[in-house]
């Protein structure tokens, strides 16, 4: 009987956790609680995607109302494997928080902390997990404005105008996805999406059709940041709380790109009214645009998490180019980048906050001396690097293969070039960390030597290990990416 | 563009204006709490363009009762009243946000703010 | 002040009507514009009133901040609750056919359930932000 209700319990119990938290007002409560319920989601989202495997697809419908007059919950292989990403993430975060929230959340607002990460997993899995296009803008708004709160409990003070202009970004882009959303439901009838995927061939007029693409493909792309609608994420990444920008940087995005995909081809996909609108070109030329520029403003910041913010943002840009290609190769990259990205940054984060603990920032002139100050730390930020670089043995390198395997496909050599030559881009900015750790004395800001605690080593490294592990076996990411990528194309 | 075109789908062309005129709004002025009336401005413009539609020439309320064929669409209200609370939500968080950054500050226009962060400072 | 002295009566005698208007804005939300989300935020209003009119300690004696703020989380809950309810009586998440002896009922009462859940939440809410705000320019100005 459990087994029938998962769908709708993945995003049921961290709803509930929160406000449980918000009665608790304890911190060490608080924290149990989130970590109980972080990790039910993560085995939650395990045994649906043991489910979506045997059977294709899960349908639930909410309030025993049958779609499409009802909400539906609608997993299928793409939406198992992301959910797998997301719940994993947070059930990693959980435990690193304990220490990492203490010492940079004020004390009596910790147990707030803990229930908006509740809900921004809540959010974040809902809008995975729905197969309905309006209530995918509820859960993306309740994991945006809790995204946006945990972004505001940052140290530093201009963690409130990142948040704030995170939130006027984000805003305007859920609102553009209204529209679309709104346009589509005039024109077809329903907000079911596999409903309206049925329905859109039998629409004559296009126009309001191509409009809702558009208004749908900015708002998204806001949420995403692709370029030239990334510039709330530097700030936000940089200033926000280390286990939330963790977090954030593994999820909030590709969550995104789910909806991106979601929309392209199996809605967008269904009908011919969309085959003369230039999403491929366009979509293209951005990421190309995207991977370059910020891979190379990457090189030249102050500051390690800004960093590697700038590097997400070409990271992403690799992701819009497998979509962009379209094809089995490129597609597959494109979703096996979302994970190994995903777990990638995660590591890379969760281990800076380590650095932040001991040191206060992440700037370079903190990090001069670190290999000997803090060889764990230092060596798995390497590992992470090397995954960020895509070399061979690590999940990125994965990625890449696939990528410029689609690119070879199409025909398109400037493309594969383009791939490998942005790696170099990397080399650069991971050689400035190499640098710093093991090359420089340390300075007056370097952290006295001795390792952060294993609260956080624990989960990080764990990471870490998870980059290696899914650049050697890759049976579920590959695996999963696949199956998923041959579903979207083949709803097209 | 025929008399037809603009008499006949004012509605829309005052939700554009408004979608418009909030988007510039957020764009052009650099108070903080400008730039959240000019989101709510815009975030109003969606509600006219869901619930515009939903009304049917002919239509009563959308409750069953004797003698009537024709029902206006419900579910648009129910939709805006979603968009409703978030708005609310959005605007409250975006407000609180704003006091928060007067505190830290002093001031809440964007271009100060941005200069006194470029100003070096003692610590963090 | 004589001008304070009209405004505390007539507050005195609207605030009750404000009140019971938010109830019935609440009950009546089946069959006319209505419902949770109305219904707190009038009931929040009529608080919001006696605070501007009688001062926000007045008002946080009325409604302490504890009872506001454990008001937020309740009404959360007890909408959640309901659902719970659904898959335990047998049926989906908020299925609202199985909780009473037949759907029409059963639906009638999950919708008064949740609602009642969704007017607490935010009526709490609303005031819990007055509070936020309403406190915070009276610290400044002290400090």
């Amino acid at each position: 009987m459990i087994r029938a209700q998962l769908p709708a319990l993945l995003v049921v119990v961290p709803l509930l956790a929160a406000p449980v938290i918000v009665l608790a007002r304890r911190a060490a409560l608080a924290w149990a609680l989130a970590l109980a319920a972080s990790w039910s989601s993560f085995a939650i989202a395990i045994a649906l995607f043991l489910q979506v495997r045997a059977a294709g697809v899960v349908s639930y419908a909410m309030g025993s109302w049958p779609p499409p007059w009802g909400i539906e919950y609608r997993i299928d292989a793409l939406g198992a494997f992301v959910l797998v990403l997301v719940a994993g993430m947070g059930a990693v975060v959980a435990p690193y928080m304990r220490r990492s929230a203490a010492a940079e959340v004020p004390g009596e607002r910790l147990y707030l902390f803990y229930a908006m990460y509740m809900l921004c997993l809540a959010g974040l899995l809902g809008i995975v997990a729905t197969g309905d296009a309006f209530n995918l803008f509820v859960f993306l708004e309740i994991a945006s404005l809790s995204t946006y709160v945990l972004i505001a409990l940052g140290r530093d003070r201009r963690s409130l105008l990142a948040a704030f202009q995170y939130l006027i970004m984000g805003t305007i882009g859920a609102t553009f996805y209204v529209i679309g959303v709104g346009l589509l439901y005039l024109m077809t009838g329903t907000l079911n999406i596999a409903d309206m995927a049925a329905r859109l061939p039998a629409v004559t007029e296009t126009r309001p059709l191509v409009a809702a693409a558009a208004f749908v493909t900015v708002g998204i792309s806001l949420k995403l940041a692709l370029f030239p609608l990334h510039f709330w994420l530097p700030n936000a990444y940089t200033y926000a709380p280390s286990a939330v920008t963790a977090f954030l940087a593994a999820t909030a995005t590709k969550v995104s790109v789910y909806v991106l995909l979601r929309y392209f081809f199996t809605i967008f996909g269904a009908s011919p009214a969309f085959a003369e609108v230039p999403f491929q070109e366009a979509l293209l030329a951005l990421s190309a645009i995207a991977i370059v520029t910020a891979s190379l403003v990457a090189v030249y910041q102050p500051d390690m998490k800004r960093m590697l913010a700038y590097s997400s943002v070409a990271q992403i840009g690799y992701i819009t180019l497998g979509i962009a290609m379209a094809n089995r190769a490129g597609l597959t990259g494109a979703i096996v980048h979302l994970f190994n990205h995903g777990i990638t940054k995660g590591a890379l984060f969760l281990l800076l906050g380590g650095v932040a603990m001991r040191a206060g920032r992440a700037s370079f002139d903190c990090l001069a001396g670190l290999g000997r100050a803090m060889p764990l730390t230092s060596f798995g930020i390497v590992i992470g690097g090397l995954s960020l670089i895509g070399i061979p043995g690590t999940a990125g390198f994965v990625s890449k293969w696939y990528l410029v395997l689609g690119a070879i496909e199409r025909g398109e050599w400037w493309l594969a070039v383009l791939v490998v030559g942005s790696s170099l881009i990397a080399v650069a900015y991971v050689w400035r960390f190499v640098e710093a750790a093991y090359l420089q004395p340390p300075g007056p800001a370097s952290p006295r030597p001795g390792e952060a605690p294993l609260a956080l080593l624990v989960p990080a490294w764990l990471l870490v290990g998870a980059c290696v592990w899914f650049g050697l076996s890759t049976s579920f990411n590959v695996g999963g990416a696949a199956t998923a990528g041959q579903l979207l194309l083949g709803a097209r | 563009m025929s008399a037809g075109a603009v008499g006949g789908h004012y509605a829309y062309w005052v939700t554009v204006f408004l979608m418009v005129a909030g988007l510039y709004i957020v764009v052009a002025r650099g108070n903080l709490v400008k730039k959240l009336i000019g989101l709510s401005i815009f975030q109003t413009s969606v509600y006219l363009l869901y619930i515009g539609p939903g009304k049917l020439i002919g239509g009563t309320a959308p409750i069953v009762a004797e003698g009537f064929r024709v029902y206006s669409n419900p579910l648009p209200h129910v939709l805006i009243l979603t968009a409703i609370v978030v708005g609310v939500a959005t605007l409250a968080l975006g407000l609180a946000l704003v006091v928060r950054i007067r505190e830290a500050y002093g001031t809440i226009e964007e271009d100060e703010i941005l200069d006194r962060d470029r100003e070096p400072r003692g610590g963090e | 002040m004589r001008s304070y002295l009209v405004l505390r009566v007539v507050a005195k005698l609207l605030i009750p009507f404000m009140l019971l208007f938010a109830l019935y804005v609440q009950f009546h939300g089946d069959f006319g514009p209505g419902g949770g989300f109305q219904a707190g935020v009038i009931g929040a209003a009529a608080i919001v009133f006696y605070a501007l009119i009688f001062g926000l300690p007045a008002a946080k004696q009325l409604a302490p901040e504890w009872i506001v703020e454990t008001m937020v989380a309740a009404g959360v809950l007890l909408y959640a609750g309901v659902g719970v309810a659904g898959i335990l009586l047998g049926g989906n998440y908020l299925d609202y056919f199985v909780l009473d002896h037949d759907p029409v009922h059963g639906q009638h009462r999950g919708i008064f359930w949740v609602e009642a859940g969704v007017a607490i939440t935010v009526s709490g809410v609303m005031l819990k932000i007055f509070y936020m705000f309403a406190g915070r320019r009276r610290d400044a100005d002290e400090g």
